[in-house]
């Protein structure tokens, strides 16, 4: 193990103010949008003038993405990054890795800092793996002699030795990551910053990448690590840092901050849907209301394993091609299942005349008893028009599925409906 | 484990957010704080990175005319055809005078520069914003992409300018020893686009209003740069004048330096060189003074 002595990164009073458009204004007439639309060019040049705003983005309201941030992580240490969509993760990596400058405080870093934010931004679709390789090393800070010494171990890495003289935008997306992750992993940085990129690829490769990642960390290099996955967190993280809203909310083990933030997520359940802005997505239309029932009687909340339940999602507005998704994950934050409304099955009914709710029924819930949380997502438009994660929180109460009751055994969440038989000889 | 230490007084200053050897096993310390105000253009990070500038400029030639049926051609078909309309319409209908050399001739030898410059500046004013992508996930100095967009024109100059030297034999031209003053106009060339170039990217990024007046601003500067007609139609004081457009300047130099016309470099050569480096030097620091932003605004 790498001697734990020495100062990786520090972090002081770090803060990142955001200009933010104002409140949407709602036109009542087609003239006063338009005398709006005419006058807004002259308004906005008023206020460069007197020096009010900087840019044609910016406009009145004004937010702290990341507000008074301290904490100071030791060379070697891997630290898992966990919050709530909007709260601070991306900016802080954005920071520490220098695409932005902090509006307040500072972040010392100690070494050479290699940053995957987003899996294939700086490839260029028209050339090969190879000039890729060559490419995406630069933009990281490598040497050419230096990729070059290690292209083979790059290509065998990512698996696509096969296509390594292939334009890449013939890839997959898998290939894409597995070649983003290798050029990155392979920059043999002092500190690598990862965002939740992993997500795309395959389990096995996943895998892998965990496998190099604690490579690093082995070495004595530092990971900061942003990730949904709680269990991937757990497995590879010794510490863990919760942000909320900005500002950091638990700093301890990754347990502690896994618990932590697992807790928040179910008080967020009783705050009113429409007033949460941590969401993500174009926003033409929002989820307003999520319902959880088990369908008989349209009160309880009282679900059952092998009952019928019956999930109810309100949008305030309809887009072209709307979609539903929402996953179910475990108390423990690991991925359960998950349902997509456009994916057809021949059960599914569909109204010309579709309304503001999408409605999902199972006719055998084949969770077990715990506690179980949902992150909804809205598509439409070819876009992702909202997401938000613990849009609703439900319990399932000891059921049976087919007449069986659930196995007494508590690490696992889900039953199957099944029977058994010895056969005779 | 949280006994962070908050320096008395705020945050330390250092004199450059920049590379400063420090304590824990002589590891480069680099520190992210909120820039303010002017600062020194990154030139030093640009030269450690001047392996990405390269890949960039081969990138950007690499893919600048693939799917297009006529390629690398078209490096050579805008200057041309931008002749023969001036050959007609100015040479031949308007009469303008060309110096005492064949209107052809005469105009190509200064659209061969022209169409660097011009290129370079409608292609480097989109440069961040057409890697908006890249500018807000990845963190590269962001001075490599005007600079490697302009560099990257160089090629089809080349082009240009070896039909250039096709049509010099074609007329019988010989250059005579001015010649040897050639590069000094290519760097001329070369840091006008670039200054030009670091002023409209980086406010292309905070105002895209900037896009919509680059067609307009290159034509208008067409026209007020000597390329259908001679300089010398001017009368004295004002021609050194004219050299406040530097482009002026370069035109008037290579028709010098290839052609002999009367044109050999002086006031005006000397005020188009004062108004490049100018135009380069605030254009760094503008750069510089935006670029903290770039990801945010994009």
């Amino acid at each position: 193990m790498a001697s734990m002595s020495k100062m990786s990164i520090e972090v002081a009073g770090l803060g990142k103010e955001y200009h933010i458009g104002g409140p949407q204004k709602s036109y009542y007439r087609l003239t006063d949008q338009l005398v709006d639309m005419a006058t807004a060019p002259f308004r906005r040049a008023g206020k460069l003038l007197r020096g009010q705003a900087r840019s044609a983005a910016d406009l009145d309201q004004a937010i702290w993405a990341v507000k008074d941030v301290s904490f100071q992580i030791k060379a070697g240490e891997v630290v898992g990054i966990i919050g709530r969509n909007g709260a601070g993760k991306s900016t802080l990596l954005k920071i520490l890795s220098g695409i932005t400058d902090p509006t307040e405080g500072y972040a010392d870093l100690y070494g050479r800092v290699g940053s995957l934010l987003e899996v294939g931004t700086g490839f260029h679709p028209e050339l090969t793996g190879r000039e890729n390789i060559l490419l995406y090393g630069a933009i990281l800070g490598m040497k050419k002699a230096e990729i070059e010494r290690k292209l083979d171990e790059i290509v065998a890495f990512a698996e696509i030795d096969k296509f390594l003289d292939t334009p890449v935008k013939h890839y997959s997306s898998g290939m894409y990551v597995r070649l983003a992750f290798s050029v990155a992993a392979h920059l043999e940085p002092e500190i690598l910053l990862v965002d939740e990129v992993l997500a795309v690829g395959d389990m096995a490769f996943q895998r892998k990448c965990l496998g190099k990642m604690d490579d690093v960390a082995q070495a004595g290099r530092t990971v900061l690590f942003v990730s949904h996955n709680m269990g991937v967190l757990q497995q590879l993280c010794e510490r863990g840092i919760f942000l909320q809203q900005g500002t950091v909310h638990t700093d301890g083990t990754i347990t502690e901050a896994v618990d932590a933030y697992l807790q928040t997520l179910e008080q967020v359940k009783s705050q009113d849907l429409s007033k949460r802005t941590d969401r993500k997505g174009r926003g033409q239309v929002r989820l307003v209301g999520t319902e959880v029932t088990n369908h008989s009687s349209e009160s309880s909340s009282n679900l059952k394993t092998g009952h019928p339940a019956r999930f109810v999602f309100c949008v305030n507005g309809i887009v072209p091609g709307m979609g539903c998704n929402f996953f179910i994950y475990d108390t423990i934050g690991q991925p359960i299942t998950s349902f997509q409304s456009k994916v057809r099955g021949p059960e599914d009914t569909n109204n010309p005349n579709a309304g503001l709710k999408f409605v999902c029924e199972l006719d055998e819930l084949l969770l077990l008893p715990g506690r179980y949380r949902i992150d909804v997502a809205i598509v439409g438009d070819n876009l992702l028009q909202d997401f938000i994660e613990a849009a609703a929180v439900f319990e399932v109460a000891e059921g049976q599925v087919r007449g069986r009751p659930s196995p007494p055994d508590g690490k696992f969440s889900v039953s199957m409906s099944h029977r058994w038989t010895i056969p005779t000889r | 484990m949280d006994n962070i230490k908050r320096q008395p007084g705020g945050i330390p200053e250092l004199s450059e957010q920049d590379f400063i050897p420090a304590a824990p096993g002589n590891l480069l310390r680099t520190r992210r704080q909120p820039s303010k105000g002017w600062a020194w253009p990154k030139f030093r990070e640009l030269w450690e990175y001047r392996e990405l500038l390269f890949f960039f400029v081969w990138r950007d030639i690499k893919v600048r005319y693939r799917q297009t049926v006529m390629g690398v051609l078209w490096a050579i078909i805008q200057p041309i055809f931008t002749m023969v309309i001036f050959s007609l319409f100015f040479g031949r209908l308007a009469k303008v005078p060309s110096d005492g050399l064949p209107y052809p001739i005469f105009s190509y030898a200064a659209l061969v520069p022209w169409t660097f410059f011009a290129t370079a500046l409608t292609q480097a004013s989109n440069s961040l914003v057409l890697s908006a992508n890249m500018v807000k996930k990845i963190y590269f100095p962001r001075l490599t992409m005007p600079i490697a967009t302009v560099l990257a024109g160089v090629i089809d100059f080349v082009l240009a300018f070896v039909v250039l030297l096709g049509m010099m034999l074609f007329y019988g031209l010989l250059p005579t020893i001015n010649v040897l003053w050639l590069p000094f106009f290519l760097l001329l060339a070369l840091i006008t686009s670039l200054g030009v170039s670091l002023w409209l990217s980086a406010m292309n990024v905070q105002f895209r209003d900037v896009q919509y007046t680059i067609p307009f601003l290159t034509q208008a500067w067409l026209f007020v740069t000597p390329i259908a007609y001679p300089s010398s139609l001017l009368p004295e004081p004002w021609r050194t004048l004219y050299g406040l457009n530097p482009m002026a300047g370069v035109v008037e130099g290579f028709r010098w330096a290839l052609l002999g016309t009367n044109t050999a470099p002086g006031p005006m050569t000397l005020v188009s060189a004062v108004v490049a480096l100018t135009l380069f030097i605030s254009g760094a620091f503008y750069f510089r003074r935006m670029e903290q932003g770039f990801a945010d605004v994009l």
